[in-house]
């Protein structure tokens, strides 16, 4: 029997899929739009996008582990993102990643237990005149230090 | 649909009201608020500050005042920035709490608000743009609307001449006189390689075939580079008007922007320019009334660095994983789906309305003999005015650094330029005079690539950057060949060895015959290109490297294991700042008494460094 949950992704999937033609080479624009909705890539998607369009899963799976936008694991709530480009680098942004996964208990790349937080680095989001920058969601905080890093993931804390 | 006459109309009436954009002399009374709207300033919430000023206009019912968002102005280190025209008055670091007092006092009392005008470098206030040091030595020829167009508004561009170079190439240009004046402005691929661009076309050109392609390359993946993505938020019709002329000098009906999804405002902008091109007939079916036709998509990239090579990025488009294809055949000549296809990176195609509006003669007279017209770079890192800035080719590196870029903050000094990102060098104190060109840069072992360009003081460890790019380009390599994938592995571990002081002086030796070998061994500009950080500061900062191996220090103290900060009895107040300032609480101490810090707890933030008043600290 299959869960609601997958039900529902189910039928979502399938929404987004009726936007677009049945030619392969949009399969990348579809996983873009399948990870914004779900915030990662599920399976039952893939194997909706891989009936839709023609394409064996295993082909689709390649495709969603080579590019580093999609995840087949869901983010956390508030997904921490500290950015590694070059500008950001040099003016320190390790140490704030570092302390991150201190404060965090995190490893890149994975979320907490109660999925209220995921961690990640990322490579440049264009705000290099901000440097060092890191992302909590949407929300950009530039010229960054540890402490400011500190206090910000505090606040989320208390949050719900 | 909209005729050419109904075009000119539309770009005449409404330059009449936008004169007061580029003319600061005008003696009226309309006023227009322009607010930075690029990707630096709206994470500093410059939109925020737009709706204020609307709401605030609204209120006091100024019917002689508009507030419009732009593209980016250049200067991303003052942001967000708001400018107000004609007078050009420049305000920086505006948050949205100071729209009503500017609305007040600049717009309706003719005061200035001396609190968020910004001081250079020297201190000294700057009340106009166009005063700023910054912008002294610029020339703007891609940048040419940014900053002083609305974006997202096709008749603003219509008003500085838009898609007035299609128009002259669909009236009275053939295919050949479009691609000879393009080779003979001796523009070169903005990507990073330099390759002739009219040559690229005329390639496509001769290729004869039902279906051709043209795309751009807007996956900018360098780290710490955004000269296209700054193009695509503030003048994507330019792109687009471009990307058409070149469909019609190659005989392709069809063209894909490729690009970062990581860009969300980028692709937003592309999206209603294509939109608002297409419904004034400037995309489609018989475009300016002529037999041509040719239509636009946007494609997204996904976060692969290797996708900005050219034949990776059209694997990426047709949907695939994007790993490159091996050369030849060229993509001129089996492409997209295997059709003739060209490839330009944005910057390129953001010069082609120039060229073709204003002519070849006059784009090859600016640049060096061998690099025409002028290059964008994104200026970064240790450096007072970080952002963007157009610069004719030959323009020096120290000019650059220094005069544009207002020199080295802190009172540090200068170490070191990096140019070309993960695939270019750095380049040292004794090169900064080398004026910048394609042949020059390639000399001294860095390349001008995309157009990253960043400053280091001397607080950085060159091995470290070495290490930072070489991990970047371990993650991103694709897989798909051998030196690439397992070499660039290799290199890694052997300068982090280094970086531990776990190394050997014949891992030196080893690590420039691994670079040597990758670099000749690889499919595609990737690997070839990847040991290049680690070569160029091998070559220029040997002296570092032996002091990891031989002497186990690291001089900037930025490789922990070989670093330990410590406090200086001698210098130590007790003052409690530095146990306070501490995240990790490694440091401890009664007041007034020497403190010490656990080494094993410490981190290396550095925090406890800029907060000890008495230098106590290092």
């Amino acid at each position: 029997m299959e869960n609601c949950m997958d039900k529902k992704v189910r039928k979502e999937t399938k929404e987004i899929l009726s936007k677009f033609k049945k030619s392969k080479d949009y399969l990348i624009m579809i996983l873009e739009e399948v990870q914004s909705k779900f915030g990662y890539i599920p399976q039952v998607s893939q194997m909706e996008i891989s009936e839709y369009l023609d394409i064996p899963v295993a082909e689709i799976y390649g495709v969603v582990t080579f590019y580093s936008r999609f995840t087949t694991k869901p983010k956390g709530k508030y997904n921490v993102s500290v950015c590694l480009g070059t500008a950001c680098f040099v003016k320190g942004s390790k140490a704030i990643l570092e302390r991150a996964k201190q404060k965090l208990g995190l490893e890149e790349g994975e979320t907490s237990k109660d999925g209220k937080f995921s961690l990640d680095s990322t490579r440049c989001v264009g705000a290099c005149g901000l440097a060092p920058v890191f992302t909590i969601n949407n929300e950009v905080y530039g010229k960054a230090t540890v402490k400011k890093l500190d206090e910000v993931i505090d606040e989320y804390m208390k949050k719900d | 649909m909209k005729t050419i006459e109904e075009l000119h109309k539309i770009g005449e009436e409404k330059r009449k009201e936008l004169e007061l954009r580029v003319n600061t002399n005008l003696d009226i009374r309309e006023k227009h608020i322009l607010v930075c709207h690029g990707t630096g300033c709206t994470s500093s919430k410059s939109p925020e500050i737009l709706n204020n000023f609307n709401k605030i206009i609204k209120k006091k019912k100024l019917t002689n005042v508009r507030a419009i968002m732009t593209g980016c102005f250049g200067i991303c280190s003052k942001g967000p920035i708001v400018i107000i025209r004609p007078e050009n008055t420049f305000y920086s670091m505006v948050t949205p709490d100071d729209c009503e007092e500017i609305i007040e006092k600049d717009i309706i009392k003719g005061e200035r608000v001396e609190r968020l005008l910004c001081k250079d470098v020297t201190g000294k206030m700057v009340e106009r743009l166009n005063d700023l040091d910054f912008y002294k030595k610029q020339k703007r020829i891609a940048l040419k609307n940014c900053g002083v167009i609305n974006p997202e508004d096709i008749d603003e561009y219509l008003a500085f001449d838009g898609y007035k170079a299609l128009e002259k190439v669909l009236k009275e240009m053939s295919q050949d006189d479009v691609i000879k004046e393009v080779t003979d402005s001796g523009l070169r691929g903005r990507g990073g390689a330099g390759f002739p661009t009219g040559k690229k076309w005329s390639f496509v050109k001769i290729e004869e075939a039902k279906q051709k392609y043209v795309v751009c390359n807007a996956d900018e993946g360098d780290p710490g580079a955004f000269m296209d993505r700054s193009i695509l938020e503030g003048d994507p019709h330019c792109v687009i008007e471009s990307m058409i002329i070149a469909g019609y000098a190659v005989g392709a009906n069809k063209g894909y922007i490729y690009v970062r999804a990581e860009y969300p405002i980028a692709v937003h902008r592309l999206e209603v320019a294509i939109k608002q091109a297409k419904s004034y007939g400037l995309l489609g079916k018989k475009i300016m009334g002529t037999d041509f036709n040719f239509d636009l998509e946007i494609r997204l990239g996904a976060g692969a660095f290797v996708c900005g090579e050219e034949t990776a990025l059209l694997e990426s488009i047709e949907g695939k994983r994007g790993q490159p294809r091996l050369k030849p055949p060229y993509p001129a000549h089996s492409g997209l789906w295997g059709c003739p296809t060209l490839i330009n990176n944005v910057e390129t195609y953001a010069n082609i309305t120039r060229i073709i509006l204003n002519g070849a003669k006059w784009y090859s007279s600016i640049g060096t003999e061998t690099s025409k017209g002028t290059k964008v770079f994104a200026l970064g890192g240790d450096v007072n005015n970080v952002g963007l800035v157009e610069v004719p080719m030959g323009t020096t590196l120290r000019e650059i650094v220094f005069d544009i870029g207002g020199g080295i903050p802190n009172g540090r000094k200068f170490k070191a330029a990096q140019t070309g990102g993960p695939s270019g060098g750095c380049i040292p104190e004794e090169h900064l005079d080398t004026p910048i060109d394609y042949e020059s840069l390639s000399n001294i072992d860095s390349m001008m690539g995309s157009g990253g360009l960043i400053v280091m003081d001397d607080s950085k460890c060159m091995v470290n950057i070495a290490k930072f790019y070489l991990e970047f380009t371990v993650s991103e390599s694709c897989g798909k060949c051998t030196p690439c994938r397992i070499g660039t592995k290799r290199m890694l571990e052997l300068l982090q060895k280094i970086c531990e002081g776990k190394a050997k002086e014949e891992d030196l030796t080893n690590l420039k015959n691994l670079a040597l070998g990758i670099k000749k061994a690889s499919v595609c500009g990737l690997g070839q290109t990847a040991p290049n950080p680690v070569l160029s500061t091998m070559k220029y900062f040997e002296d570092e490297y032996k002091e990891h191996i031989i002497d186990k220090k690291c001089r900037a103290k930025e490789c922990k294991e070989l670093t330990q900060i410590v406090i200086d009895k001698e210098k130590c107040k007790g003052c409690d700042l530095c146990k306070k300032a501490c995240p990790v609480s490694a440091i401890s101490g009664e007041p007034g008494k020497v403190h010490e810090i656990d080494q094993s707890k410490c981190i290396k933030c550095r925090t406890c460094l800029q907060k000890c008043p008495f230098k106590a600290i290092g």
